[in-house]
Order: C-alpha cells, then sequence, then structure tokens
C-alpha cells in the first residue's frame, strides 16, 4: 500500500462512526476545524501547475505571508482529499515535499506540522523594496512595456539571477538561518 | 500484490471480440483510471474482473491471485455499474436493508451515518431521489461493505459537477483512510487526472499504456523544433507527430526528465490528456512497464 496512514493522522476520525464522508453539500467536507490547520487549500486546475506542486507552494505562500507558524498543523491528508476530491498520494507527495525542504515534519499519528519558517524580511525593509519595484515598474511602463512583457522580463531578470547562483540546498539553509532576502 | 490481473483474457460476444488478448496487471494500493475510446472493452473488462461475465478465452484474477467471480473475490470487491444499480421501487432503508442480507459483510452503522450526513431520508423511494443523491446512495452501498478493491465503471458519466465533485470525495477520503484500491473507469479524461495514480489505457480491446501517471509523465515530453531535422526524429522514440512546413512538434517518450534535450529543439512537459491523445491516435505505440506479474514473463515494451 502506497498510503502511509501515520503521515495521514487519519487516528482520531477513525474513532468517530462516520468514517468516511466530506465532500457532502449538507455541511462543511470536514466538520471539526477548531483544532485543526489553519489554512486550507484550493486548487486552479487551469494553472498547469501539477496538484502536488500547488499544494506545496499553497504552504510556502501562507508561511511567507505569516498565515502558517512553525507549531501549526497542516490539513489532515483525509480533511484535503475530501475538500478538494483528489488522489491521497497527491497529498502525501506534497507533504514528503515540504519535509525535504525542511519546512514540515510529519508526527505519527496526528498529522504534518510546520517546523521552519521561510526567511521573512522586516516590515520596513520589505516597504522600501514594495517602493523601489514600483519605480522600476513605472520607468517599464514609460519605456512602453505593457503588463505581460514587464512579466515576461521579470520572470527572465529572476531566473538569469538565481541561475546556478544557489542550488535548491542552498536556499533551504538560508530559509531556516532566516538571513536571506525573499526571493 | 495486483488487484487485477489477467492473461490473453478475451471475451466474445456472438461473433464479435469485445476485448481480446489482453494481458495485464493492475496493482494495490492505486486509484487507477481505466482509459479509453468507446468500445475499447473497458466495461467488459471489469465486468470480467467482477465477476459478471466469464471469459471466452485467458484468465482473470483478483486480490493477489483469487479466481474472479469465486466467493473469496465477490467478499473483496465492490463494483458500481455505469447506471447506478438500484431498485427504484424500493425505499432506501428496504435498500439498506436488501444490500446487508445479500453480503456477508455490511457495516451498517457506516451506512446510516453516511446516509444521514448526505441528507438522504431513509423512507424515501430510491427511484425518488436526485440522480447525485442515487450515486451516494450506490456508492455508500458499496462503500459499507468494507472492499478492498472498489470498482467504478464510467461513475461520473449522468452526474452535474457538484455531485461528481462529491462523488470522488467520498471515494477518495475512504481510500485515504482505508488504503482501498479503486480502479475506475472512463473517457472523460480531465476528471481522472487529479484522482488517479496509475493509467491504463485499452483500446481496440487491447492495453496500450499502463503505468503510474508520474512516471508517464515524466518519461514523456513535448519536443519542438525543425521540421528538416529528420535525424534527431530517427534517435527518438516519438510517439506521436504533428508537423508543418518548418516546424514539428513531437511527443516522446524519454528515459527520464534528465534526458538531454537534442541541439535545437525545445522541451516542454506533457499533460496526462495530451499524452493519452497521442497514444490513441498511434494504436501501434505502446508504453508498458506494469508491475512485476506473478505468472507470465513481464509484457514486452514496444515504441514505435
Amino acid at each position: 500500500m502506497t498510503i502511509d496512514k501515520g503521515v495521514s493522522g487519519s487516528g482520531t476520525a477513525e474513532a468517530s462512526p462516520s468514517p468516511s464522508g466530506g465532500g457532502d453539500r449538507k455541511k462543511p467536507p470536514d466538520g471539526p476545524r477548531g483544532s485543526g490547520s489553519p489554512i486550507e487549500f484550493r486548487l486552479d486546475a487551469a494553472s498547469g501547475v501539477p496538484t502536488y506542486l500547488q499544494l506545496v507552494q499553497q504552504v510556502e505562500h501562507a508561511l511567507r505571508l505569516g498565515y502558517l507558524k512553525p507549531g501549526d498543523q497542516l490539513p489532515k491528508v483525509r480533511d484535503a482529499v475530501a475538500s478538494l476530491a483528489i488522489n491521497p498520494n497527491t497529498v502525501l507527495k506534497a507533504y514528503r515535499e515540504l519535509e525535504t525542504k525542511g519546512l514540515a515534519s510529519g508526527r505519527p499519528g496526528q498529522g504534518t506540522f510546520i517546523e521552519a519558517t521561510l526567511s521573512q524580511v522586516a516590515l520596513p525593509e520589505l516597504a522600501t523594496l514594495h517602493r523601489s519595484l514600483l519605480g522600476w515598474l513605472a520607468s517599464a511602463d514609460g519605456a512602453g512595456l505593457d503588463e505581460d512583457g514587464i512579466v515576461a522580463l521579470f520572470s527572465s531578470a529572476l531566473r538569469d539571477f538565481f541561475k546556478g547562483r544557489d542550488r535548491p540546498a542552498d536556499r533551504r539553509a538560508d530559509r531556516k538561518g532566516g538571513t536571506e532576502g525573499v526571493a | 500484490m495486483n488487484v487485477i490481473e489477467t492473461s490473453g483474457l478475451g471475451k466474445r460476444y456472438r461473433q464479435t471480440w469485445a476485448l481480446r488478448e489482453c494481458t495485464l496487471a493492475i496493482p494495490a494500493g492505486h486509484v487507477t483510471a481505466l482509459v479509453g475510446p468507446n468500445g475499447a472493452g473497458k466495461t467488459t473488462l471489469l465486468n470480467l474482473g467482477v465477476g459478471l461475465a466469464t471469459p471466452t478465452a485467458g484468465v482473470v484474477t483478483v486480490l493477489g491471485g483469487v479466481p474472479a467471480g469465486s466467493p473469496a473475490a465477490l467478499d473483496g470487491i465492490a463494483f458500481v455499474a455505469q447506471d447506478m444499480p438500484l431498485y427504484k421501487p424500493l425505499s432506501v432503508a428496504d435498500m439498506l436493508h436488501l444490500t446487508r442480507n445479500l453480503n456477508r459483510r455490511f457495516d451498517q452503522g457506516y451506512a446510516l451515518a453516511r446516509l444521514g450526513e448526505l441528507g438522504i431520508p431513509l423512507k424515501r423511494k430510491a427511484g425518488k431521489l436526485s440522480g447525485g443523491q442515487q450515486a451516494q446512495l450506490a456508492l455508500t452501498l458499496a462503500l459499507a461493505r468494507r472492499p478492498r478493491l472498489l470498482v467504478l465503471d464510467e461513475p461520473l458519466a449522468n452526474l452535474d459537477p457538484l455531485a461528481r465533485h462529491d462523488f470522488m470525495a467520498t471515494v477518495m477520503a475512504t481510500v485515504a483512510e482505508h488504503g482501498m484500491s479503486v480502479v475506475l473507469s472512463s473517457h472523460v479524461l480531465a476528471e481522472l487526472e487529479r484522482v488517479a495514480d496509475y493509467l491504463i489505457l485499452v483500446s481496440g480491446g487491447r492495453v496500450q499504456v499502463a503505468d503510474e501517471v508520474d512516471s508517464l509523465l515524466s518519461t514523456h515530453r513535448i519536443l519542438t523544433g525543425p521540421a528538416s531535422d529528420a535525424r534527431t526524429r530517427e534517435e527518438l522514440m516519438v510517439v506521436h507527430e504533428r508537423r508543418a512546413e518548418a516546424q514539428a512538434h513531437l511527443l516522446v517518450r524519454t528515459s527520464g526528465p534528465t534526458d538531454p534535450v537534442p541541439p535545437g529543439w525545445e522541451a516542454h512537459p506533457v499533460s496526462l490528456e495530451e499524452l493519452v491523445l497521442a497514444y490513441l491516435r498511434e494504436p501501434g505505440a505502446a508504453a508498458l512497464p506494469g508491475p512485476a506479474r506473478t505468472n507470465n514473463a513481464a509484457p514486452t515494451e514496444v515504441a514505435r
């Protein structure tokens, strides 16, 4: 079997008389949210990004924005599966990826929990960076670039900047150290 | 363990072979999508697997070598057919009573709790339920038998989008909790992409593709490059090609994502839908690594 029940943390749910379920239209897919995760996943079918990667990115995004902190629980595999109607292996794969990145860890019988935070630049500094980016955008606009052109230019510059500069392993270490700026 | 394994399996109805020379193995612990065009033999294959039909040729075993249709096989498999089989004049309560008495194992508590959650009244006649509720009732009756393998034949065919989502959510939650294996057939590929992690493509009564979805996606890519570069095309395992005067798009099979891209060509990842369409257009191509079989030699690997 490829389903890892330990990590899925379904122990508590199984004790109830109605183990299956979710996704019905009478009430939210899963009852007790209070002790659950601070975040809920969503899927963008049209994005072309593989489902497991969407989940990984949403956790990273939530970490950057402060929705998730170390010690927080990620949605239980069963709950994520019931609300999104996706294969449990997809959620497990996403959580494995987060573990590999050192961002989360599985606790047998309980679930998967946030371990680290993504390095966050202090707010004033972030505001400064935001302002200088706006300045750059204004000059790009002045030069005649439209929105798509700006996105293309920025993405390509971003790729060039990081190309070969840091491998994933280095970036992970930076995140944990909390010294590196936001990519 | 393989939940369904066939060897030289064939089924003939009068003069017509609905399925022939079908040799495959569906591994346990997966949600397997059985896809193919109409008339490819999907329903026939499933009916043979659950014991509703007997083979004209070949062998089919289930749940790790148990003959299909034997009592042990029937106990471990639940099947929901295309038309959501319910006795329409019976009430929901009577359907429960009937199913419970026709099966050796039936989790009445689960079934009642589940129907309660769904808001399906026990006194209502099955035929008076909405399409989505009928599907959920049929699924609840199947899951209450606590099967090791759930077989679904075109389960989403007649359901609205919300009912489809709810139906698959129920199936996936049960997989997460009980580790049940699932085999489901469909020709609507987009709906399977999220739920299936193993793909079997049947066309013309034969198996063309059988592998884990992740592995299929990582061993196939689209190459875009100059149409004049015939030499590159010869060196690659091309499944399907689309070519204009200057430019060619090749769907190729590689040994993995790290396979070098030929100079002058651009590589793009392939979606499951593109991949299946490419194979359907090229009945001669095949990708059949598949799981280890218990008896026969491994299926041969062919690439055009």
